[in-house]
């Protein structure tokens, strides 16, 4: 996976899950249709009229693949549905300091990469964008790298090797798992 | 030397894949509507069915009205929702708590309440404050719902072992303090991030005295911190707790107190707290981590910021026992449970409600509605002008209609006062059961030592 994109930060700590997707968009039952409604209350006044203070709609930002966020990011609920919103408004990488747990998890499970990088790179990449709306970043998953051409910016970031792995083959933990039934069955009767 | 976490998961490991993460097996697994009906889809899709469905149990919660529950959702997408969750559980084979149903209830309130919740247990439930149940020394914690496809196609799911905590508070707790003011006690020293990649014990005097409820409410707020889940060791009040509610072999007893974590193992991170250094506690910005002490001003709460102040409309000088309230809200998987009513109750008992407020009491169950009708619980708060309703989430997330409108501040006793979670634009102080009943007699931020005997 590599990526080149302009990006949307977001100088935000402890952004919750109740930021990225309100309750009141929890009610469908499928997976799509809620990019629309991604930081719903922060990104519109009334009647999806768009607060022009916000990054989201900054035109310069349009076609961005790319969020930069404040410190634990996705923390709160364990609502998939943040992730699906992520995802459906065409989001590929989120990078910050630290995720929540359970959202870092989601975003792995929707093809979205979770990328922490230590939180002086993150204030270091923050400030350029805050101050350059159509500049690039490049991420690449498999060398491991956020860049920067303009800025010299240069960073390596971790990933667990499983994940990764994950990632680049398109393994579906899902499949994974369900091929090991003749084993869990085997543990169960082993173990209960 | 082992954690009881370490005990437990080890059990549980079916095959380790790489360093540190396993494929490790689910003994309870709990649904709620919200989070399920797009793990159902994906089953379909699969051509899967589930694979153990006696370990998966449904209840509908988060949607539901809280009054005249026997009638049909009137919010169409919510009553789809919940119609879907029942038609799934149907097709599926998975046994439903459904609207009306007597064990009906947030689920995890009736986990506990019903037995399913056990020592030693590998727990989950796409939900985050799966942490609760925890409190029976089980690993439990929320998940996602490709997770929740995950676990009702396999019964398993493919893990990273997290770091060990241990928060420790010892010594004697000071006149009104309930478990609720220890964990956001807790909370206002860690930060909403202090736990962040662990899974915590609690230990120390001032946990093992506490009830079931009160450990319940503890390990609830785990995931306020960060913390991947929170648990408490397995004794004698676990075991009552459980006993009285399902049959236990000796054998099953023996086998859960050894799985306690033995003297002297060892935690990636350890931090202590003095018991007497806790006095009722109130948040005052838009995270769970921006509790002070009742006496206290805003500015006081070490994480509070500026966009928080702004938010909720504080200055930092602003004293919080002069702060006016609009509503209180008493419920939800934090503290909507027997013993929550009963402390409230005891605090209205002979009182009324500050006119301009409007109070709400909503039960965790069906179970607990019952319980606290047959006290005359309903009674005490209905003669003080509260309101007393059907069990559900409610408030605590507004999915359904019972919402506090913009602007309005409500002194609630459920575990997230983000911003508009309670409602768009609504402000929302955490709290005790006791403070929230003080704060509805007063109409202002009150601590509720003062009302105890
Ligand atoms: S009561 Fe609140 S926190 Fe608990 S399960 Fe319901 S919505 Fe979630």
């Amino acid at each position: 996976m590599k990526l080149s994109s302009k990006v949307i930060p977001l100088n935000i700590e402890n952004i919750d899950t109740d930021q990225l997707i309100p309750a009141q968009f929890l009610k469908l039952t499928t997976k799509k249709g809620y990019g629309k409604n991604l930081f719903y209350n922060w990104r519109y006044f009334h009647d999806y009229e768009p607060n022009p203070q916000f990054e989201l709609n900054n035109p310069l930002r349009e076609g961005a693949q790319v969020i930069i966020g404040g410190n634990n990011f996705g923390c709160g609920s364990s609502r998939e549905h943040a992730a699906w919103a992520i995802a459906d408004y065409g989001i590929k990488a989120v990078i910050t300091s630290q995720f929540a747990d359970i959202h870092k998890g989601n975003l792995y499970n929707n093809n979205v990469l979770p990328i922490e990088i230590k939180p002086d790179e993150l204030s270091v990449l923050m400030n350029y964008f805050l101050e350059n709306s159509s500049a690039i970043i490049d991420v690449d998953l498999e060398n491991q790298t956020v860049k920067v051409e303009e800025s010299g910016f240069n960073v390596k970031f971790e990933i667990a090797p499983f994940k990764k792995k994950c990632l680049l083959e398109g393994v579906d933990e899902i499949q994974y798992l369900i091929n090991m039934k003749e084993e869990i069955a085997e543990f169960e009767l082993n173990n209960y | 030397m082992k954690t009881l976490f370490d005990k437990i998961w080890d059990k549980h490991v079916v095959k380790s894949i790489t360093e540190g993460v396993d494929v490790v097996f689910i003994d309870q697994h709990f649904i709620h509507e919200v989070t399920s009906p797009q793990a159902f889809n994906g089953l379909r899709e699969k051509g899967q069915k589930v694979f153990r469905p006696e370990r998966t149990l449904a209840t509908a919660d988060h949607n539901v009205p809280t009054i005249n529950q026997h009638l049909p959702i009137k919010d169409k997408a919510s009553f789809h929702q919940v119609e879907s969750l029942t038609n799934n559980c149907k097709e599926f084979g998975v046994e439903l708590f459904g609207i009306g149903h007597k064990n009906q209830g947030i689920v995890h309130v009736i986990g506990p309440d019903l037995g399913k919740t056990q020592p030693g247990m590998t727990i989950v439930c796409g939900d985050s404050h799966t942490s609760t149940h925890g409190a029976f020394g089980a690993i439990a914690f929320g998940i996602g719902t490709s997770q929740v496809e995950q676990v009702l196609a396999s019964q398993c799911l493919v893990l990273n072992r997290p770091k060990s905590m241990k928060i420790e508070v010892n010594g004697t707790l000071n006149k009104g303090v309930t478990a609720k003011d220890v964990v956001l006690y807790i909370i206002s020293k860690l930060g909403t991030e202090g736990g962040t990649g662990f899974f915590v014990e609690y230990v120390g005097n001032v946990f093992s005295e506490m009830s079931m409820e009160e450990r319940m409410t503890v390990c609830n707020m785990s995931i306020e911190m960060g913390a991947r889940g929170g648990m408490v060791g397995i004794d004698e009040v676990t075991i009552n707790y459980v006993q009285s509610r399902v049959h236990l072999s000796e054998d099953k007893i023996e086998g859960w107190k050894a799985l306690n974590t033995d003297d002297g193992a060892e935690f990636d991170k350890s931090v202590r707290f003095n018991a007497t250094d806790i006095y009722p506690m109130i948040t005052v910005g838009t995270a769970p981590d921006t509790g002070i002490t009742i006496s206290k001003t805003v500015d006081d709460a070490a994480f509070i910021t500026e966009k928080a102040k702004k938010y909720m409309g504080f200055n930092g000088e602003d004293k919080i026992n002069q702060q006016e309230i609009d509503f209180v809200f008493i419920g939800s998987c934090t503290n909507g449970r027997i013993e929550d009513l009963r402390a409230a109750a005891e605090i209205i008992k002979g009182h009324k409600k500050a006119e301009k407020v409007e109070a709400w009491v909503v039960p965790g169950s069906m179970k607990v509605r019952e319980e606290a009708i047959e006290e005359g619980l309903d009674k005490i708060f209905i003669d003080a002008g509260f309101e007393f309703r059907e069990p559900g989430c409610s408030a605590c997330l507004a999915m359904n209609d019972d919402k506090i409108p913009s602007g309005a501040i409500c002194v609630s006793t459920s575990n997230r006062n983000f911003e508009g979670r309670q409602g768009e634009g609504a402000r929302t102080l955490l709290s005790s059961p006791i403070t929230a009943a003080a704060s509805a007699l007063t109409g202002r931020v009150t601590d509720p030592t003062k009302y105890l005997n």
